[in-house]
């Protein structure tokens, strides 16, 4: 029998057990949170592949195949068997390389994403709740971040306050949070017209109180579909960045980094290319399925 | 049940907006008394005020409404105040009750969390299992089958009349003295409708407190309400108990309504009654009584030049109508 047929035979029980006057078993807003969000397909396949990435990368210590040094002896050769993402320049095994910059280039992203995601959520929300003035000013503000020439911006950051990657989170985060204020913004200036926000004020709550019992909790969808998307673009934006040879120096490494390394070499090497890249495709791929599935489980109107 | 104690007392309350094409008055000099226990019905059709009256007298008008007059609460003075102030009313002293259930819901807390809050708002030293014993009462008094299962469900999960139910166990959830019910029954069916409105009567039986129930629904009105406003255009036109204003009728436009009613005895196979023409613009009033262009009874002369107020027609009975005592010796063909 197919989990799919006994899954319709325990259905068809359930609704039997409804005929003949039983109580249905009441689940949870969580267990059906998870019950929905286990059961999407991409979603898992995204957060299963985001933990083998994350594990790996930051166990490299013990998952890498060979130590992260270089060996100057040691060709440059493609993949094979033996280096199953080939050696690079310095004589390093690529695949390990890859795993340590992934450290990097994972931190950052996260990070990014918690730090844009909260500045921008609290911009977007006083913004849109209290309108007016306020609004105004905070609008105009996350305007003139939208406006400032990113990569210059970051570009001269780094320069004034180092490489390090705090400097690069803060930097990053400092100028990834318009988006999603804005759309936090337009969705609480629908929100707030509601009658539950009126119903809330007429029992007597807060303005702080409504925005973070009552808003806030309504946008966990949208903000977290966000706050996945922004892991992926701030790996792309440090990427970028270290392409260009402002974001993450030598000795330390990243996904970008390598691939600003491997540049010189593309027509002769170009798995040197290939596997950052991939690993950069993959992780913002997970991140975009983890982002579906989380808005999808995250609906309390979703029927099952 | 009611004493004469005044709880709520409304004193020459005007409300207006600016719009674009004028001032747009959408209470016009509105005063009643609200005395404790009773259940005072405020009808008119959309737009005559109810809704808005009731919302200024919780401040929960946008800002850009101009109020004037006085709204006193056991004779203190809470129009005007600043919110932080008018905080510690609402929910506690003056609760309301929405029309539209579902959407005056938040669909991502539990029924149970909204209860709660509305007690946790009022009373910060509240434990949450001494919150939670409360709640399931209170849905139990609102007669929810069930309530300690209901209260961990989302308001999804509940019926059309549950919640309803629910929003109303949230609403005399500290025991208001005053209770707003806006059109409380509108969305719902027949059945339910009664359902719900034996639940306000149960309600007032155990904590004896005020109803203003704001409906266009006279037939609700007639059974449950102790005293009845009638409004027209922003303005009062009758005031006085049930049997006065469904029987002595003192104003043409209430005996309009009365007559639009259809009826389950006598005179079937007739066209129901209706008032002819439109309710007015509210930046546009007509001069003198806001009623005359649709009035039967209008007197030219009088009636579309001199704005009538409301004078006493009878005990506790008032109306404005500058014909009020004839038409009140008139047969009202019902």
């Amino acid at each position: 029998m197919t989990p799919d047929l006994q899954e319709a035979i325990a259905v068809g029980s359930d609704e039997t057990a409804l005929i003949q006057g039983a109580s249905p078993v009441a689940r949870t807003q969580w267990q059906l949170f998870r019950r929905r969000f286990f059961r999407h397909r991409l979603a898992m396949f995204g957060l299963v592949l985001l933990v083998i990435l994350v594990v790996s990368c930051f166990g490299a210590k013990w998952v890498a195949p060979y130590k992260n040094v270089s060996d100057l002896l040691a060709d440059p050769a493609p993949p094979s068997k033996k280096h199953l993402f080939g050696v690079d320049l310095l004589g390093r095994d690529y695949l390990t390389t890859c795993l340590y910059a992934g450290q990097i280039s994972l931190k950052i992203g996260l990070f990014v994403s918690v730090i844009s995601t909260v500045l921008g959520t609290i911009t977007g929300a006083i913004a849109g709740y209290f309108g007016k003035v306020s609004e105004q000013i905070l609008m105009r503000f996350t305007d003139l971040f939208l406006l400032l020439p990113g990569l210059a911006v970051l570009a001269i950051a780094l320069k004034k306050f180092g490489n390090s990657d705090t400097t690069i989170i803060l930097v990053l985060a400092g100028l990834g949070w318009m988006g999603i204020a804005r759309i936090v913004r337009g969705q609480v200036l629908a929100l707030k017209e509601k009658e539950f926000v009126e119903a809330a004020r007429a029992i007597g709550c807060s303005h702080k109180r409504i925005i973070l019992r009552h808003i806030i909790p309504n946008l966990v969808g949208p903000i977290m579909v966000n706050a996945s998307l922004a892991v992926a673009g701030a790996i792309i934006a440090e990427s970028t960045l270290s392409y260009l040879g402002f974001g993450v120096q030598a000795p330390k490494t990243s996904w970008g980094k390598l691939l600003a390394d491997g540049k010189e070499s593309i027509a002769t090497k170009a798995y040197l290319l290939y596997f950052p890249g991939l690993l950069i495709i993959l992780v913002t791929l997970a991140v975009n399925f983890l982002g579906d599935g989380l808005r999808d489980a995250t609906d309390p109107q979703a029927k099952h | 049940m009611a004493t004469n104690e005044v709880v709520l007392s409304v004193q020459n309350l005007s409300v207006e907006f600016s719009t674009d094409d004028g001032v747009l008055t959408a209470v016009d000099n509105l005063s009643y008394d609200l005395t404790a226990g009773e259940t005072l019905g405020i009808v008119g059709e959309s737009g005559s005020g109810k809704s808005v009256s009731s919302m200024a007298i919780l401040g929960l008008l946008p800002k850009s409404a101009k109020i004037s007059g006085d709204v006193l609460f056991r004779g203190q003075s809470i129009l005007g105040r600043p919110e932080s102030e008018l905080r510690s009313f609402r929910g506690n002293k003056i609760a309301m009750v929405f029309q539209d259930a579902l959407a005056s819901l938040n669909p991502v807390m539990t029924i149970g969390k909204q209860i709660t809050e509305a007690i946790q708002v009022h009373d910060d030293k509240v434990t949450a299992a001494h919150a939670r014993e409360r709640v399931v009462e209170l849905l139990d008094i609102v007669g929810i089958p069930e309530p300690g299962r209901r209260v961990d469900q989302y308001p999804h999960e509940f019926s059309g009349g549950m919640r309803q139910r629910a929003m109303i166990a949230m609403s005399i959830a500290n025991e208001p003295d005053v209770l707003i019910a806006d059109e409380p029954t509108t969305a719902l069916d027949v059945t339910i409708q009664a359902q719900v409105m034996e639940v306000f009567e149960r309600i007032q039986e155990r904590t004896s407190s005020s109803l203003l129930l704001i409906t266009h629904d006279l037939g609700v009105i007639a059974g449950v309400a102790d005293r009845v406003l009638v409004m027209y255009a922003g303005r009062q036109v009758e005031l006085g108990s049930v049997d006065d204003v469904f029987y002595r009728t003192g104003h043409p436009y209430a005996q309009g309504l009365l007559a639009s009613l259809p009826r389950v005895d006598g005179n079937t196979g007739h066209r129901l009654h209706r008032i002819k023409g439109q309710p007015p613009s509210l930046v546009f009033l007509p001069p003198g009584c806001a009623f005359n262009p649709r009035c039967p009874d209008a007197k030219p002369g009088t009636c579309d030049i001199a704005r009538p107020e409301m004078h006493s027609i009878g005990f506790a009975h008032a109306s404005a109508c500058h014909f009020a005592e004839e038409l009140m010796t008139k047969e009202v063909a019902l």
